[in-house]
Order: structure tokens, then C-alpha cells, then sequence
């Protein structure tokens, strides 16, 4: 049967970077194709080459057995290539016709367009299982509702296969049951997907066959029922894995941090963290889980001292931090802050390691008497940290945005850690951070636990939550949703996630 | 690891590309020269020589050059914290005021007291000029780009009051102030025939080239080896992680503002105290907006800016010369050169930085292969 895609020899390099390595890759037509790999594995450079976004320094395409040349995105999906990024390409005040039609409007007018549109539209939704009102307002759907939107524009285009990056990111379990059900669907009706994930049990749920990628290569490619997830992590990495995260049991002490009533509110007035309470005592980790925008990256700022509560306490060894509002006095208090986004926060990209490695402690005396910053001595604690923690390579002098995703984490990781806080909070410390690193960070957040120190955890990675808290809060659009313990059944926890529990005041 | 595309190394970002900018300035200022029929290389010649043919030529380029490296300066600042001051202008005019208000009014004192007064009291002024924004900024969200150029036109407006009804001593016909005795000593010739008894080329060099480099050098520590340079480049860089630090955003946009307007208002120092010895009107003639172009060639580095405002410094000279030399090229040809080189330099920075990518990293994969 000739392959719905095939790339052969493909090879792009940036600059001193081989992205891909002669990759050569056959996608059977009619089924679900996985290609999973650490974070810079080269996967999404290959489908970014496939869609037209990069053009391969050599190598070539066959669709159907044609050899093509895809310059722009527009050749792909003339091709029948269609793309659901990982961040959704919608325009948020249009409704969902008027996107389904963005780069189909066909004509001066839009009318005629918005009808062939619309009796389009009804016919995915019967066939494919793809429901969404067509005159709702995109930016007032929920994610999940969003991302169906991007696969019906691609299949409105007319794709016969379809490429979906990391698409479960930002779904709740159930909705990503219903992602699946979906390509399931589309697999039946002869469409091939390719699907690009980090996640492991993702690729043993939903595909036929998977590729693992590594380091720009395409080191295997398996039916998906003769493998296992401990071959193809160990795959991915290159040796052997551990998956399990190892811990004692908990000794946990006297209470560090009493959240109380802790409501705050946008700028809209609406309440983003509504009335929350509970306790974190030394030498335990209270996990939050949740679907990301429940509330969680809001409650972090405010414990952090980023933001200022609308009411309610954050009573920090016996002090409120809350009204002090000011992260400076909380991190002098004795807290320390792994940001949810390292990107954007939790490192500055274009300071050298070192400056990024004293964001937050800058005004520390030792770094400096007085209005001096003492660069000798940011250096020497940046190349201490660096060693210690593994962050490679270790040069204090290289920007900060050189670093692998992974080696960022490390190093925010080794100066929060470093500062000998009594509380850690942590937002998604493995969020686009490869195996081999993850494993190393989840290491150290539970020595620092064993240590008799307080941790805060946020994670959207249930299973991150799982296997590393000693209690699991559950947040739903603002409010905690119910406590459970790290065995609780994962149905259960997806069920509090989408705000639906038996136990909820 | 995958590398941005447009990542270049240091040599070619911070010296081949602007070389290369210089360059089509100056082939695209040939042909304007052509076009009115004069010949370029000859235009060029008498550019270069009227700058740095000479003692007198070498003053002036310099003179000009200080006026620049305080105005780059203070561009530079505020762009590290994120803000772009392009109210340089009006800092810089009000900064003589108090330099004239000093200068006149205090002029019992002996030098050594008033002349660090005076600077001190330019200083204030332009600082005050930046502030006002800056809390506009901090406080209101008032953009700063916006502000800054009102308070240039406000400047303008105020400052020719004050000299018409405030300085203008009575039936003088020329708006300007009364001498401020007491600064002639900062100007070189004064210096060399007061301590040394020699004579030396009439130029307008003073003092003030000194505090250019001090200025320079102290913007320099500032910045990268203080706890408040690291935060004005922190907040400039990533507001997001700054705010994370514990920085606070209105507190750094005041501050580097403020700053900002200080540097600035040391322009004044040359102008006022170093040259004319007089408040006059219009004095600061675009000095402040050169120091943008000036900031932006000089990659807001103090020893860029240094380098970029002797470029400025030849141009201005060496145009002068050229529109003595040259009746046809009128000074307002040599103002068109000058903006060619801004153009350039300036706005259209990085038009070749893709093409030198695209070349740099083909020659570099056959280097490697």
C-alpha cells in the first residue's frame, strides 16, 4: 500500500544545530501515527518541514507517492496536510464559522462563503462526532471546544491527514477521551493522523504505530502493540529510566503555611481564586491539581506575593505574607518560587546564567555590599549551583536562552533550592522538560521534603501530582474542588478536574 | 538547543553589521552628491579632512561628540529599562536653565564652587524634565514616547519665556541671557592660556569631553555592577521575571527616567557652560534626537555610544566644512547626509541581518563539513 506520507533523508541543520539527521519516515493511510521524543528531539522541526514552515536542507516529501515540494503552509494544505498546533491559530472575538472559513473565504463577499461553510460544518459534526454551535463566539469556548475548532478548519480544507502537536496539554482527562474518540473516528473514515506527544501512555492509548525520535534522529519505529512504555522511554533517552518516582513515607511536622479564605479577583471583578483554605505542614508535599486555568497559577502568585489577595490570609510561620504583596519580603521571609512559565518568568533569556541564576536573590549581601553587585562573586555562585545541580553545559557566561529546556528548569530549580527556603512552591517544574531531566527534578523536590521542608506543588501532569504528592488538592475554577491522597483513582480526581464532586461545599 | 535562527556572534552584531550600515550610508549619500553634480570621493575627502586634518577640526568633532555621548547616554539608559526617552531634547533645553540660573545668579562664588554647582543644578533640571514622564509612566500608564515629545514642545515654549522675560537682560536686543562669567575657564583654550601660557587653536573643546568619559564609564558600573543596574536591565529585558524578582516596575521606570533626563541634562554643561557661555534660544539644535540614532549604532553600550557620537561628531564637522568648501552642497545637503547615515544606522538597523544570517551560516556549514 503506498504510504499516505513518506519523508525520505530528510536533514535541516540550524547553524551548528543538526535538527534532523537523515530522517526517513512512511505513514501507512488510514491509521494513527505517533512520533514521541524528549523536548529538541527534532519532532517538531520535522513536522514544521512537512507543513512548509522550514524548508529541509535535503531529503524529499512523497504524498501518495508523489514527490512534492512544500514551500508554504499553503502547499501543505493543498496538499491535504492539515495542522493543530499545540497553540490554537484562532482569531478569539470571530465565531467558530467565521474561523472555520479564515483562508477559504473564496470571493469579495462572505455570505456565500459562511453558508457552503455552515452545511459543511453540520456534516463534520454528524460524522466525525465533532459538535460545536457555529455561532458561538471562539474566545467564549473552553479549550477543549477551542481545539475541535482547529481540527474542523483543517478538515474543512480538506485534509486527508491530519498533524496534531502535544494536543492534550490543555484537556481534562475526559476531554481527552473525547480527543481520542474523535481520531478514532477519523481513523475509520480513512483519515490519517500523525500525533506529536511527550506522553507516553497517550502513544500505547490511541496509536497504530510509533516513531522515536532523539536527538534529530529517528532511532525506532514500532507497532504500537509490540512495545511497551519502559522501551520506549528507554528509547527516547537513550538508557534506562526510571518511571516510578521513589519516596518514603512522609513525617510530616508542625504547620508552615495557612492559606485562609483566600479569594482574589481580575480585573473584571470575577473571583479567579475563590474562598480557599488549607494547610501545608514541614516535611510534606501538597499537590494542586487541575486543568490549567482553574485558578492555580493565580493562587501561586498570590502566596508568592506577585499579587495582592482581594480578602482572606496567607499566614506564613505564623506571619501574613499575604498583605505584604511584595515577593522581595516573602522570599526574605523564608519562601522560594519556581515560576509555572521559566520562559517568561523564571529567567531573564537574553542574561548570561549567572545573572539569570540571582533573579529574585540579586539583593542578597552576599552578592555585593550595598548598591554593588559583585560580578565575581554572581559568577562563582552560579558555577556552584551549576555543578551541583548538573546543569549543562556548565558556563555561568552562556545566555541564559542558549540552555536546553531542561537545563533552564535545573537552573531555577538549583537557585530556589539553593536559597534554603523553608517553603518551596513550584508551578509545573517538568512542563517541556525532557525525561532524563525530569527525573533528576523530581529527586530533588523530594529531598527537600525528606529535608523536613514544606513544598508546594502545581502541575497539570496528573500523574506528576500523583507520584509525587503526599496530599492532592483539587482546584476547579477557582474553588478547591476536595482533598484525596496520592492513591486515589485517577477517574476520580478527572472527575473533581471538570468540577464535578459528591463532597463540594 | 535549537539555536534561534537569527542568532549571530558578537563581532558581526556589534561590528560588521553597523560597518556594513555605515557603509550603504555612505554610498547612498555618494549619489545624492552625484546627483547635484559634485563629485563623492572628493566631498569625502574634504569631510574627513575638515574633522581630522586638523588641531581646530579634531576640537570641533570632538565638541560636538560630547553633546552626543551625554544624549546617547541617556537614550541608552531608559532603553535598558524598556523605555525609549525621546524627550532628550527637551531635558537637555531646560538643563540650561539651571545651568544659567546658577551660573548667573551665584556668580559671587569662586569657579571651583560654582561650576559643580552649575552642573549639579543641569543635572537636576533635566532630571526633573525626565521625571514628570516618568511618573506619568509609572503611575498612569501614560506612554512615554507620547509624553516625552509633548515635553520637548513644552520645553520650547518655556524655556523661550524664561530667556525673553526672565534672563534677557533689560534692552538687549538678542534673546539670550547676560555671560556666565565664571565658566570660561572650563573651555581648553582658556585652560592652556590661563596655566600653561600657551595659545592653542580656537575650538570649542572645554572640560566637558572629561565628563563625557566619567559619564560614560559611570553608566557603564552603573548598569553592570550595581544591584539597580541589574534591576533597570532586568525590568528592560523580561518585564514579567522582573516583577517575579520582586522589582517594582514604577519604582525602576522613575528612577531610570530620571536618570535618563540627568544625562541628558548634562549636555547642557558643554553647551552652555563650556561654549556660549549664555543661555540662548535653541541651543540644543537636535543634539537630543541625534542621540537616539547615536544610542542605537552604539548598542546602548557606553563604549559604543563613545565611538558612535565621534561618528556623529565627524559628520557635523566635516559637513560644516563641506558646505564652506562646497556652495553647492548648501547646509541643508549635509543634513540629508547626516539623516542617510541615521536612516541607516538607525531605523533600518537590522535590513541586512537576515541576509548576513543566511550567508554567515552557508559558509559556516561548508566550514563544517
Amino acid at each position: 500500500m503506498t504510504p499516505a506520507i513518506e519523508l525520505i533523508r530528510i536533514d535541516k541543520r540550524f547553524g551548528s544545530v543538526h535538527a534532523n539527521k537523515d530522517v526517513s519516515l512512511a505513514i501507512a493511510p488510514g491509521s494513527i501515527h505517533g512520533i514521541i521524543g524528549e523536548n529538541g528531539a527534532g519532532k517538531s522541526t520535522l513536522m514544521s518541514i512537512l507543513f512548509g514552515f522550514y524548508h529541509a536542507d535535503s531529503g524529499e516529501i512523497r504524498v501518495k507517492g508523489k514527490p512534492v515540494r512544500i514551500k508554504s503552509p499553503s502547499d501543505a494544505i493543498a496538499l491535504g496536510i492539515g495542522m493543530v498546533h499545540q497553540h490554537f491559530m484562532l482569531v478569539e472575538p470571530f465565531t467558530v464559522l467565521e474561523n472555520v472559513v479564515i483562508g477559504a473565504e473564496g470571493g469579495t463577499l462572505i455570505g456565500p462563503a459562511l453558508s457552503r461553510a455552515r452545511a459543511e460544518l453540520t456534516r463534520l459534526a454528524k460524522d466525525y462526532e465533532l459538535e460545536v454551535d457555529p455561532d458561538a463566539i471562539v474566545g467564549e469556548l473552553p479549550v477543549g471546544l477551542q481545539q475541535r475548532v482547529e481540527i474542523l478548519k483543517a478538515l474543512f480544507k480538506g485534509a486527508e491527514t491530519l498533524i496534531l502537536d502535544e494536543p492534550t496539554g490543555v484537556l481534562t482527562p475526559d476531554e481527552a477521551d473525547h480527543l481520542f474518540r474523535i481520531l478514532r473516528t477519523l481513523k475509520d473514515q480513512g483519515k490519517t493522523v500523525i500525533l506529536i506527544t511527550h506522553k507516553l501512555r497517550e502513544i500505547m492509548a490511541i496509536t497504530d504505530r510509533v516513531s522515536v525520535m532523539r536527538r534529530g534522529e529517528l532511532v525506532a519505529t514500532r507497532e504500537t502493540k509490540a512495545t511497551t512504555v519502559e522501551e520506549l522511554a528507554e528509547l527516547m533517552v537513550g538508557r534506562h529510566v526510571l518511571l516510578r518516582v521513589e519516596k518514603g513515607p512522609s513525617k510530616p511536622g508542625e504547620t508552615v503555611l495557612e492559606v485562609k479564605n483566600l479569594t482574589w479577583k481580575d480585573r473584571k471583578g470575577i473571583p479567579r481564586v475563590d474562598n480557599v483554605s488549607f494547610t501545608l505542614r514541614k516535611g510534606e508535599i501538597l499537590g494542586i491539581a487541575g486543568v490549567s486555568g482553574n485558578g492555580q497559577s493565580e493562587l501561586l502568585d498570590v502566596i508568592a506575593g506577585i499579587a495582592r489577595p482581594a480578602s482572606g490570609q496567607v499566614i506564613f510561620e505564623g506571619k501574613d505574607i499575604g498583605i505584604l504583596g511584595d515577593p522581595r519580603h516573602v522570599r526574605a521571609e523564608g519562601l522560594a518560587h519556581v515560576p509555572e512559565d521559566r520562559q517568561h518568568r523564571g529567567l531573564i533569556g537574553s542574561f548570561d546564567a549567572a545573572e539569570s541564576a540571582i533573579l529574585g536573590w540579586h539583593h542578597l549581601d552576599s552578592l555585593g555590599k550595598g548598591y554593588r553587585l559583585d560580578r565575581d562573586k554572581v559568577i562563582a555562585r552560579a558555577k556552584v549551583e551549576m555543578e551541583e545541580f548538573d546543569v549543562r553545559p556548565p558556563d555561568p557566561l552562556l545566555k541564559s536562552s542558549k540552555f536546553s529546556g531542561g537545563n533552564q528548569q535545573k537552573l531555577i530549580i538549583a537557585r530556589e533550592i539553593k536559597s534554603n527556603p523553608d517553603l518551596l512552591i513550584v508551578g509545573q517544574p517538568t512542563r517541556g522538560v525532557d525525561i532524563g531531566a525530569i527525573e533528576y527534578i523530581h529527586k530533588r523536590i523530594i529531598q527537600l521534603r525528606d529535608e523536613g521542608k514544606a513544598v508546594l506543588l502545581v502541575s497539570v501532569e496528573l500523574d506528576e501530582i500523583r507520584s509525587l504528592s503526599d496530599r492532592i488538592l483539587v482546584m476547579f475554577a477557582g474553588r478547591v474542588m476536595g482533598e484525596r491522597g496520592p492513591g486515589a483513582d485517577e477517574r476520580e480526581l478527572g472527575l473533581l478536574m471538570a468540577g464535578v464532586s459528591k463532597d463540594a461545599a | 538547543m535549537m539555536q534561534a535562527r537569527g542568532e549571530l556572534p558578537n563581532w558581526v552584531d556589534a561590528g560588521l553589521i553597523p560597518l556594513i550600515n555605515l557603509a550603504v550610508a555612505l554610498i547612498a549619500s555618494g549619489l545624492v552628491v552625484l546627483v547635484i553634480g559634485e563629485n563623492p570621493f572628493e566631498a569625502m575627502w574634504i569631510m574627513i579632512q575638515g574633522s581630522l586634518g586638523s588641531l581646530k577640526g579634531w576640537g570641533y568633532m570632538l565638541y560636538y561628540a560630547t553633546n552626543f555621548v551625554f544624549t546617547g547616554l541617556a537614550v541608552a539608559v531608559a532603553f535598558h529599562a524598556g523605555l525609549f526617552n525621546i524627550g532628550g531634547e527637551g531635558q537637555a533645553y531646560m538643563a540650561g536653565v539651571g545651568a544659567a540660573a546658577v551660573g548667573l545668579g551665584l556668580d559671587f562664588l569662586p569657579w571651583p564652587i560654582l561650576l559643580p554647582l552649575a552642573i549639579l543644578a543641569a543635572m537636576a533640571m533635566g532630571a526633573f524634565w525626565a521625571w514628570i514622564p516618568g511618573v506619568l509612566q509609572a503611575k498612569r500608564g501614560s506612554h512615554i514616547v507620547i509624553t516625552t515629545i509633548m515635553f520637548n514642545f513644552i520645553a520650547a515654549s518655556l524655556v523661550g519665556y524664561l530667556i525673553n522675560y526672565w534672563f534677557r537682560p533689560v534692552g538687549k536686543m538678542a534673546v539670550e541671557s547676560r555671560e556666565i562669567t565664571g565658566a570660561y575657564i572650563l573651555s581648553a583654550r582658556e585652560v592652556a592660556r590661563e596655566f600653561f601660557g600657551v595659545r592653542i587653536a580656537s575650538s570649542p573643546l572645554n572640560f566637558s569631553v572629561f565628563l563625557a568619559l566619567i559619564a560614560a564609564w559611570a553608566v557603564w558600573y552603573l548598569l553592570w555592577r550595581t544591584k539597580l543596574g541589574y534591576e533597570i536591565r532586568a525590568l528592560g529585558a523580561n518585564p514579567a521575571a522582573a516583577v517575579y524578582a520582586g522589582i517594582r516596575p514604577d519604582r525602576i521606570i522613575i528612577i531610570a527616567m530620571t536618570i535618563s533626563g540627568g544625562l541628558a541634562g548634562l549636555m547642557a554643561v558643554n553647551e552652555i557652560l563650556g561654549v556660549q557661555h549664555r543661555l540662548l534660544l535653541g541651543y540644543v539644535g537636535g543634539a537630543g534626537f541625534v542621540g537616539i540614532a547615536v544610542a542605537l549604532m552604539g548598542r546602548s553600550h557606553p563604549i559604543g555610544i563613545l565611538l558612535a557620537a565621534m561618528l556623529f561628531g565627524l559628520l557635523y564637522q566635516g559637513g560644516s566644512e563641506l558646505s564652506f568648501a562646497r556652495p553647492e552642497i548648501n547646509r541643508d545637503m549635509v543634513v540629508v547626509i547626516q539623516g542617510l547615515v541615521i536612516l541607516f544606522m538607525g531605523a533600518l538597523e537590522y535590513a541586512f541581518r537576515p541576509a548576513l544570517s543566511a550567508l554567515f551560516y552557508s559558509v559556516g556549514r561548508e566550514g563544517n563539513q
